[in-house]
């Protein structure tokens, strides 16, 4: 492959660096006093987890970060990584009712941001397990549904083991988010907050089958996420040179920034979310040129329209109505270029790597689910969605599990 | 362009904009620099013998993001020599003639005292004299300042020993800490004051440090009631000017004080009665430099109502200010919302609801329409939804007409005229949310 040229460590850094740095306490304090105090607020009804946001920012407008923080989590337990990866354009601020006053919408996700930081940095406490109820759940899977479940199970007092079949926990916020948007310490140190409720986590565990764990346990939260990244199903693409996007992205989350190689001219092949974290951050390493490819229009582009305009600013490019053929060899263990199919007849895209960014498919996983001990949340039950999804349906799964157990 | 030439008490100024005395108005330099910029008075920094001031002396409350909505301090009068005062001043009305110059007094209450004050400062060619009777802290304690200006007799007394030497005019600067400021009032008035100036600041503990239990501004961990001033008080003090240029035996002119950083705040106080104007502690925000769009603002107000001077508007709100008994209970309001500038916060709802009379109905966020609505049967006009609500012009007060000739409460209660009907509906026990 031939690789782009190395940027410096510097660069890299600056590269990856936070895309919405944190708000300054000044800007914070204007910001928060800008919020209306809507009543029943469209910020609120707009997030999946209803975060009481008019609350939130009151207190931080009061001074009191941790009792903003405490109604952010509470709500959320992920309402860190929320706060950098939520696409808050078409939730909570794209709700905000600034936007009818042709104003910009109140900064909810920095300010979001501003007491959660708070309470990471000062590594406040601020929620208990409950009194133990002898019961115990099993949790499959350590990313946001999971974790949201155990959490809130564990703050009703049940005992709760988390398996996960990755070294490390919080599944695709610690693996799979771009790196400027959530590091994977941060990822990280909010897992952490649950686990220190004592929630139990057992990583490198692959759970083949829940049969077993329900002799063992109560119930079953099953947060398993989806599979690896679907095939192309066109020649080329088992080449060396082709990565699918997840792949690619958890190596550059997991290693320095220099480990992971790009090609001078990188082609992403689809268009969606994932894509688009693709080829910013090919770019961002260093690619000379990354481009999407995409076998539909701009208009079906299924990603979002903020993070299209991101790829642009990055100076990435876009192919439309280009359907991959083949992916074409350079004789040498690489690849030389991508094949499309036109309105114009075939043509030659010329690449060193080309990722795979076409989706993600179902976990080969059977899931009981007319079991009433087992519960489902997450990417494997929604189809993929975002953090603060799995984060709402992991939430709902503990309550509806510590029904179960107490009242059933 | 409207003539904002001003005699108040026979001095003259370019304009009804004085700096009021204070800290802006200490020095020279100051002043100097101040009329340069456009202000048309100043009333000196107030002169005795000279004190020594604390170091921390300035507290401020903040609403919201904004700063300095009300502020304190706890600094007494000039730290400055009597003489050095007194020379600036000269300096200051000789290079500036065209404008007023005032020297603000503070000395103990003996009549020898202030007889060699006044006719020193008489020496200068000062226009005018104001006697410092509303200082609340600091010199109160030394028997000076509000400690004057809260007895009619002090004020009165005082204001007579003053008169018995100048031959320029005397201005009583009053304190609002007092029950009836109409008192002190007429106090100065009968011991022969030319001119009142009000308000002075408002006794005052701006605030308390949470983390050491200091109250602001703290002095090594201790501090003083202060005085109160900036935007916050300026209703207080509209009231105040109104109170006294009502009162048929004052009738002497009034400088407005308090809160004024607009020339809306000075339009607002000129319309009450006031001659001219005081302004500090949007100076000591902001700067000099305020003076430019108080003169704009105010001279293009006078010229788009078709004004030619202030006279034409001075007082002009005055007669507009009555006894609630004389107020017409048949003048009916009903509030309006206009659904294209809604943008759907609820706040007047939940303004009404608690803490008005639940006139306002609401209905599904996602019935694709209004969210909000007048229960007009409930209504009562009392305008706490058009105040809250954070769009301008989106819920207006109109009048409902009746019938029914106006009736006050003063004749209804003497059994003359008849009330037009009106909401009788309040929510009692059988209050339950329409929806939740």
């Amino acid at each position: 492959m031939e690789q782009s040229v190395p940027l410096s460590e510097e660069q890299l850094a600056k590269n990856f660096a936070d895309i919405a740095p944190p708000l300054t306490n000044d800007a914070a304090l204007l910001d928060a006093n800008k919020c209306l105090f809507c009543h029943d607020a469209p910020c609120t009804i707009a997030c999946p987890t209803h975060i009481d946001v008019p609350a939130f920012i009151k207190k931080i407008a009061s001074g009191n970060l941790r009792g903003s923080a405490r109604v952010i989590l509470d709500a959320n337990p992920f309402g860190h990584s929320c706060a950098r990866a939520c696409p808050v354009e078409v939730l909570c601020e794209g709700a905000c009712v600034l936007n009818d006053r042709d104003e910009q919408p109140i900064k909810i996700a920095l300010l979001q941001r501003h007491a959660t930081d708070y309470v990471l940095e000062h590594k406040l406490r601020l929620f208990q397990p409950g009194p133990s109820t002898g019961k115990r759940v099993a949790v499959v899977g350590a990313g946001p549904a999971g974790l949201s479940c155990a959490r809130d199970l564990r703050r009703r007092g049940h005992d709760v083991t988390v398996f996960e079949a990755k070294a490390q926990p919080g599944g695709l916020n610690t693996y799979g988010i771009a790196e400027y948007k959530l590091k994977a310490d941060v990822a990280l140190a909010e897992v952490q907050d649950i686990l220190d409720l004592g929630v139990e986590l057992k990583t490198g565990v692959t759970i083949a089958s829940i049969d077993p764990l329900l002799s063992q346990y109560d119930a079953v939260f099953v947060g398993v996420g989806l599979g690896g990244t679907k095939r192309l199903g066109i020649p080329g693409e088992d080449l060396p040179g082709v990565v699918d996007a997840l792949t690619f992205i958890e190596h550059l989350k997991t290693h320095p920034y220099r480990e992971t190689t790009v090609g001078r001219r990188v082609v992403v092949i689809g268009a969606g979310n994932t894509a688009i974290d693709a080829v910013t951050q090919a770019k961002r390493l260093g690619a000379a040129a990354a481009t999407i490819v995409y076998r539909r229009s701009e208009a079906d582009m299924p990603c979002y329209h903020y993070e299209y305009e991101l790829a642009k600013r990055d100076g990435c490019g876009f192919r439309f109505n280009a359907a991959p053929q083949r992916i074409i060899g350079n004789g040498s263990g690489g690849v030389s270029g991508l094949e499309v199919r036109t309105d114009l007849g075939s043509e030659t895209i010329p690449s060193d790597m080309v990722i795979v960014a076409i989706g993600q498919g179902e976990r080969d996983f059977v899931v009981p689910r007319n079991d009433p001990r087992v519960f489902v949340g997450g990417d494997c039950a929604n189809g993929g969605a975002e953090i603060v999804n799995a984060a709402a349906e992991g939430v709902a799964a503990a309550k509806q599990i510590h029904q179960r157990l107490t009242n059933g | 362009m409207a003539d904002l030439r001003t005699t108040f008490a026979g001095i003259q100024s370019p304009n009804p904009f004085w700096l009021a005395s204070g800290p802006p108005t200490n020095t020279y330099g100051q002043v100097a620099k101040a009329f340069d910029q456009g202000w048309g008075g100043a009333v000196w920094k107030t002169i005795g013998e000279p004190i020594i001031n604390v170091f921390s002396r300035y507290g401020s409350v903040d609403l919201g993001a904004t700063r300095m909505m009300g502020f304190n301090n706890i600094e007494l009068i000039s730290d400055r020599p009597v003489a050095e005062n007194l020379k600036e001043i000269a300096e200051v009305k000789r290079n500036y003639p065209t404008h007023a110059v005032i020297a603000s007094l503070m000395v103990e209450s003996k009549r020898a005292a202030w007889h060699e004050m006044v006719k020193q400062t008489e020496d200068t060619g000062a226009d005018g004299i104001e006697l410092n009777f509303g200082c609340p802290h600091g010199m109160s304690e030394r028997g000076m300042g509000s400690a004057v200006g809260q007895v009619p007799d002090y004020t009165c007394q005082i204001v007579e020993w003053v008169k018995e030497v100048a031959t320029i005019p005397v201005i009583v600067k009053l304190t609002p800490n007092v029950t009836d400021i109409t008192y002190i009032a007429r106090a100065a008035v009968k011991g022969g004051a030319d001119a009142l100036s009000l308000i002075n600041t408002i006794n005052s503990i701006v605030g308390v440090d949470l983390s050491t239990f200091e109250p602001q501004p703290s002095v090594a961990g201790k501090s003083s009631h202060g005085g109160y001033c900036g935007p916050a008080v300026k209703p207080i003090a509209l009231h105040l000017v109104s109170a006294v240029a009502a009162d048929p035996s004052v009738k002497i002119p009034i400088s407005g004080i308090g809160g004024i950083a607009s020339w809306r705040d000075a339009a607002e106080f000129i319309a009450l009665g006031a001659g001219s104007v005081q302004v500090c502690t949007a100076v000591m925000h902001y700067g000099f430099r305020i003076v430019e769009d108080l003169i704009d603002g105010l001279s293009t107000w006078l010229d788009e109502r078709g004004h030619r001077t202030l006279a034409d508007v001075r007082g002009r709100a005055l007669p507009r200010v009555t006894t609630w008994e004389e107020l017409d209970l048949n003048y009916h309001l009903l509030a309006h919302i206009d659904q294209d500038k809604c943008i759907k916060c609820e706040l007047c709802w939940t303004a009404c609801e608690d803490g008005a009379h639940q006139a306002i109905r609401r209905l599904p966020r996602d019935n694709g329409g209004p969210v909000v609505e007048i229960i007009e049967e409930a209504c009562v006009g009392c305008n706490l939804c058009a105040a809250v609500c954070p769009v301008q012009e989106c819920i207006t007060m109109r009048q409902v007409p009746n019938e029914y000739p106006p009736v006050s409460w003063k004749e209804y209660a003497a059994g003359k005229g008849k009330l037009a009907p009106r909401s009788e509906q309040f929510h009692t026990a059988s209050w339950g949310p329409s929806l939740k």
